[in-house]
């Protein structure tokens, strides 16, 4: 019983340690790029005209959203590999890992463009816009502006289940652990140390997604834009008709155009 | 010996059901006992139960299951307390549950108004007694559809167990696996029966969270 915590043994193995969490920071973001693309499209099929492919992309949402990810790594891992697809272990853990995340952002992504207002899909169609701008600037963008934190965090959950990675051996941080913990025989500290880096994994990704997020939305940009000019100018309106207060979006555009010589990016 | 997939089989996944419904059971009752201690001292108004109530949340979301199991199951033993696998999943998993709901039924009880509380006190009403016959009650309502999600998680995440020998569907899955090798019916199968638990908790998830919505419509 006269047990202590002596994390010494370890210290030789931190690169080990820092490429597995390199690993397990890799495989998310290859998850997320590709996941969230596949489930843009899964989440417009889903709400298409086309019945069986929205029931198809319906019950794909459902199946994978209702079944552990464990019995999904095995079933792409083994059960391919006995039908004759053979894939490294990185490939198909990060294969799960899209399959997984695709289903989870279809369904959040389509929850965002439902919530988008039919007025302003019908206003875009008066306008002339074609089905497919009307998708992108007035359904998708401001539908995922809308739920980035619930997407933020499906990838959190993401990143903590590629740890079941490790049992089809693919080298991520868990692997490591098991691997290291068998080599010093030190296993409550190796583990703690692993649980610390997860923590610090998590804080990383939460910082990338908000940076990601405050480049990537326009509406964000010129937000900011429009608050750092009116920071340097109180009151510059030099045409004098632009209202004030209530619109800061147009009020911007108005002033950006002025400046910039009427491009604004 | 390789042979083929017989009722033999069939019928020890269906019997490893129930070991995933036991340790799922568990790990929501031991959670949720949990839960409600972490959301009670995540309203306190005192600083030295909220603090330490926030980071322990906030730890426990950042950190995989696996590695809690790990940490409970190996961690453990080296201290000389060698866990039956059920009782360390159990712990894990209580941990980890606990941390979830705590997050949940803060929020739920938070979004209650204001005047609420208000109210209670203008009665004389003591905290306890405004959590307990004002706050709470309409605080459930709220909780429901997030909470049911949460089991439907927790249902899946049993299957994390397997690892550490707990012989519950996933497991007993890959054992019929080990014995036959056909791994696609295996894990096929083994899916549907997780399909099965959770898919109707799902949906029921999803139709009390759409009445709920009825306002907002």
């Amino acid at each position: 019983m006269n047990f202590s915590l002596d994390f010494s043994p370890l210290a030789p193995y931190w690169p080990v340690f820092l490429r597995g969490a390199w690993l397990t920071l890799r495989m998310t973001s290859v998850a997320v790029i590709a996941g969230v693309s596949v489930g843009i499209f899964v989440a417009f099929a889903k709400n298409s005209r086309n019945r069986i492919l929205a029931q198809l992309c319906s019950a794909y949402i459902e199946v994978v959203r209702n079944t552990p990810f464990l019995v999904q790594i095995f079933l792409l891992y083994f059960g391919l590999a006995s039908l004759g697809v053979r894939m490294p272990t990185f490939a198909a853990a990060t294969l799960a890992m899209v399959v997984n995340i695709a289903a989870y952002a279809a369904e959040i992504i389509r929850a965002g463009i439902d919530s988008v207002p039919r007025g302003q899909i019908e206003a875009a169609q008066c306008l002339g816009l074609s089905t497919w701008r009307i998708r992108w600037h007035v359904m998708l963008q401001p539908a995922i502006e809308r739920v980035y934190p619930a997407l933020t965090s499906q990838f959190l959950l993401m990143m903590q289940a590629s740890a079941m990675a490790s049992q089809i051996s693919a080298e991520e941080l868990t692997a490591i652990a098991n691997t290291v913990q068998s080599d010093t025989f030190r296993s409550l500290e190796t583990y703690i140390v692993v649980a610390l880096l997860y923590l610090v994994l998590a804080v990383l990704v939460k910082l990338i997604a908000y940076a990601v997020g405050e480049t990537i939305f326009k509406r964000r940009r010129t937000l900011r834009r429009a608050a750092a000019h009116g920071r340097r100018s109180p009151v510059n309106d030099p045409t004098g008709t632009a209202p004030l207060v209530h619109t800061p979006y147009v009020h911007a555009a108005v002033r950006l155009r002025a400046r910039t010589g009427g491009r604004v990016s | 010996m390789m042979g083929g997939f017989t009722w033999t089989y069939f019928f020890y996944l269906v019997q490893s059901i129930g070991w995933t419904l036991v340790l799922s059971a568990l790990a929501f009752v031991l959670g949720g006992v949990g839960g409600f201690l972490l959301m009670l001292a995540r309203i306190s108004p005192r600083a030295w139960l909220r603090r330490p109530a926030l980071l322990f949340i906030e730890c426990v979301q950042g950190i995989p299951l696996l590695i809690l199991l790990f940490i409970v199951y190996f961690g453990l033993s080296v201290y000389g307390l060698v866990l039956p696998a059920l009782v360390a999943a159990s712990i894990a998993m209580m941990i980890y549950a606990s941390a979830y709901l705590g997050g949940i039924w803060r929020g739920c009880v938070e979004a209650m108004p204001r005047p609420q509380w208000e109210a209670s006190e203008c009665l004389s009403l003591t905290r306890w007694q405004t959590l307990r016959l004002v706050i709470i009650p309409q605080a459930v309502r709220l909780s429901l559809p997030p909470t049911i999600g949460f089991l439907v998680q927790l249902i899946k995440m049993t299957s994390l167990a397997s690892v550490i020998g707990f012989v519950e569907l996933t497991h007993a899955g890959q054992i019929i696996n080990n014995s036959i090798f056909q791994p696609f019916l295996v894990f096929v199968l083994v899916g549907t029966f997780y399909f099965l638990l959770c898919y109707p908790l799902s949906r029921w998830s999803a139709s009390m969270e759409r009445k709920l919505n009825v306002g907002n419509r």
